[in-house]
């Protein structure tokens, strides 16, 4: 299997902060790929280098063997790179879907001129938003959105929310996505079913997950591979089985055991 | 319930038969409005106070598309106004363009503008936003004053058209004016409706999570502020022609602020209460101007005006009124006369329950 995301030594600081220290980790496509660590161990401020938000002070990042470490976010989304957030970024006073069409723009090519005259049955404006409906109706089934279809986003339980959230980023047809943190806020049944909804994206939809995610039991049950950060630098990669038993990830975790004199 | 059978009925014009036939009745109304005025004088309206409304809801639409939809604020509307009302009279006095081709490159002269002042708002926000804006309202007012081309300060005096020979009075422009209104106002609103309305709506509640899905910011941001200062400049130009005459002095601060509160009063982010802000406003900046004339309350008004006002004595008394109202709308009703209009709805849909 050829990997479909790498970093090389990705380093960002913010003030005298080293958020990120040398973190190199590679992706293989189709699977799906973990990054876990106690709060501010940098998980989100990868997702944030990876889309283009942050823009790290050195360090190289890859997609497909493509170099997208300097591209602006809506270049990496064009590259094939959705993602979610942590603290839901929604489009709140839209409607579930129009947020999931919003995830088409990069499908659709309707500029000012088409879609302010579009009128009539059969334009060009029309064919192309009724296919990326059909599209987004896809979505929609594939993660039971239906009742929440045509209310606004500000309306929807949180939990539901979330689900939005990853209908947009599916929307986009990517080939990697971000998931960050997608089951925070979910109780044990929403939980159950994200699960199988990201094994689904995997091996249906042939997408690559990166998963930021605090519920170990999530982690451990469906992750191909697992890297562990704490303070910014690698403390572990591997297996989930390998992960477990990690003395630095129990550390970590759990805390130095005290030597007892 | 209206059940929908396919996707085209989601997102068609006239989304159910109730609507259509409301529109084509609206449309028929509007027709006939200039021989209802004439005749009946409804409200002491004329056809010039309606063609002015008229003029302020293309405004308001094109303001609302840029601060109600993209989120981003603009204190200098009236610089955009004043350049498509000038361009309009330059094109049509000193190279006889004739009105049709005027009023679009009028239109686009300003939208290339608002391109430009889009520019600095991909780095500024909220209140820098406001003030970059205002600058640039206040700076192209100085430079037309100070240009010979633009007349200078006298101003240019907007040449007199004719019609199949016949110069054009204001019931004739009603209909021109009223034809563009309605077409703006209907590619206004399919326009939110489609990629590019819904990439404006994105930025404006989630610019983040909008650029991560693939929007461009800097292009859509520009792009509002074009969108925005073409219809500005549409209605400018033909501002010019209802005027007669154009000065710099009167394309002013106050002015720009105005267009603001039509669509604040409006609702943000919403066409139709852009008209009915702009309906409002501009018919209470009229009326209240002979606010004197309102039965009983008007002497005790002037009373008041002439005991504790000094200069211009009652013309106060009508702007404090004017800001009582706006301050009485923006509080009672924060999404305007829009969300009245919402909440009215609602309450006949489910009545008597």
């Amino acid at each position: 299997m050829d990997s479909i995301l790498k970093t090389e030594n990705l380093t960002i600081s913010f003030g005298g902060i080293k958020a990120l220290n040398n973190v190199s980790f590679e992706v293989e496509k189709g699977a799906i790929y973990s990054i876990i660590g106690p709060n501010g161990a940098g998980k989100t401020t990868i997702f944030n280098c990876i889309s283009g938000i942050y823009q790290p002070n050195s360090g190289k990042l890859f997609f497909k063997g493509e170099d997208i470490t300097y591209l602006k976010p809506y270049q990496v989304a064009k590259k094939g790179i959705a993602r979610t957030f942590q603290n839901i970024e929604l489009f709140s006073h839209m409607s579930t879907m129009d947020n999931l069409m919003l995830g088409r723009h990069l499908h659709m090519k309707t500029g000012v001129w088409r879609g302010a005259t579009f009128l009539y049955k059969g334009s060009k404006a029309a064919n192309e938003e009724i296919l990326n409906r059909e599209k987004v109706e896809e979505v929609i089934d594939f993660l039971e959105l239906q009742a929440a279809r045509n209310q606004f986003v500000i309306n929807l339980p949180y939990g539901t929310r979330k689900l939005v959230e990853l209908g947009r980023a599916l929307a986009l047809e990517p080939e990697v996505i971000l998931l960050d943190e997608p089951s925070a806020g979910m109780n044990m049944e929403e939980k159950g079913d994200l699960m199988f909804s990201i094994q689904d994206i995997r091996d249906d939809l042939g997408i690559t997950v990166l998963l930021v995610e605090h519920d170990m039991n999530l982690i451990m049950d469906i992750s191909d591979r697992i890297l562990a950060l704490n303070f910014g630098e690698r403390i572990a990669e591997g297996l989930p089985e390998e992960i477990q038993k990690h003395p630095e990830v129990l550390k970590a975790y759990l805390g130095e055991e005290e030597k007892v004199a | 319930m209206d059940i929908k059978r396919n996707y085209y009925e989601d997102i068609e014009l006239f989304k159910s038969n109730t609507i259509l036939v409301w529109s084509i009745l609206f449309l028929i109304f509007l027709a006939f409005l200039p021989w209802l005025i004439t005749t009946y004088r409804p409200l002491g309206l004329s056809i010039y106070i309606v063609n002015l409304i008229t003029i302020h809801a293309i405004v308001a639409i094109g303001l609302n598309i840029l601060v109600g939809y993209t989120g981003q604020i603009s204190m200098g509307h009236a610089g955009f106004f004043a350049l498509g009302a000038f361009t309009a009279v330059i094109l049509i006095v000193r190279w006889s363009f004739p009105l049709w081709i005027a009023l679009p490159i009028a239109g686009f002269v300003s939208s290339a503008f608002g391109f430009i002042l889009g520019l600095p708002a991909l780095r500024l926000k909220g209140p820098y936003l406001a003030i970059a804006t205002l600058g640039f309202g206040m700076t192209i007012t100085t430079i037309i004053k100070h240009m010979e081309f633009f007349g200078g300060r006298m101003g240019l005096q907007a040449p007199k058209l004719y019609l199949f020979g016949t110069p054009m009075k204001d019931i004739h422009y009603y209909y021109v004016i009223m034809i563009i209104a309605v077409l703006m106002t209907i590619g206004a609103v399919k326009l939110i409706k489609t990629r590019v309305g819904r990439a404006f709506i994105a930025i404006r509640d989630s610019d983040i999570a909008a650029e991560a899905m693939g929007v461009n910011l800097t292009y859509y941001k520009t792009l509002a502020f074009a969108v925005s200062a073409f219809y500005t400049g549409v209605a400018g130009g033909l501002y010019a022609f209802i005027l007669g005459f154009i000065n710099p002095e009167s394309f002013h601060l106050i002015m720009s602020i105005t267009f603001l509160a039509m669509v604040v009063v409006g609702g943000l982010g919403s066409i139709m209460g852009s008209i009915a802000g702009a309906a409002l406003m501009t018919f209470l900046d009229i009326k209240l101007q002979a606010i004197q004339d309102i039965p009983a309350i008007g002497p005790a008004l002037v009373i008041f005006s002439e005991k504790y006002m000094s200069i211009a004595g009652i013309s106060n008394v009508a702007v404090i009124v004017y800001g009582l109202i706006m301050i009485l709308i923006v509080l009672f009703e924060p999404l305007g006369i829009f969300g009245f209009w919402i909440r009215n709805k609602r309450y006949w849909k489910t009545w008597p329950f």
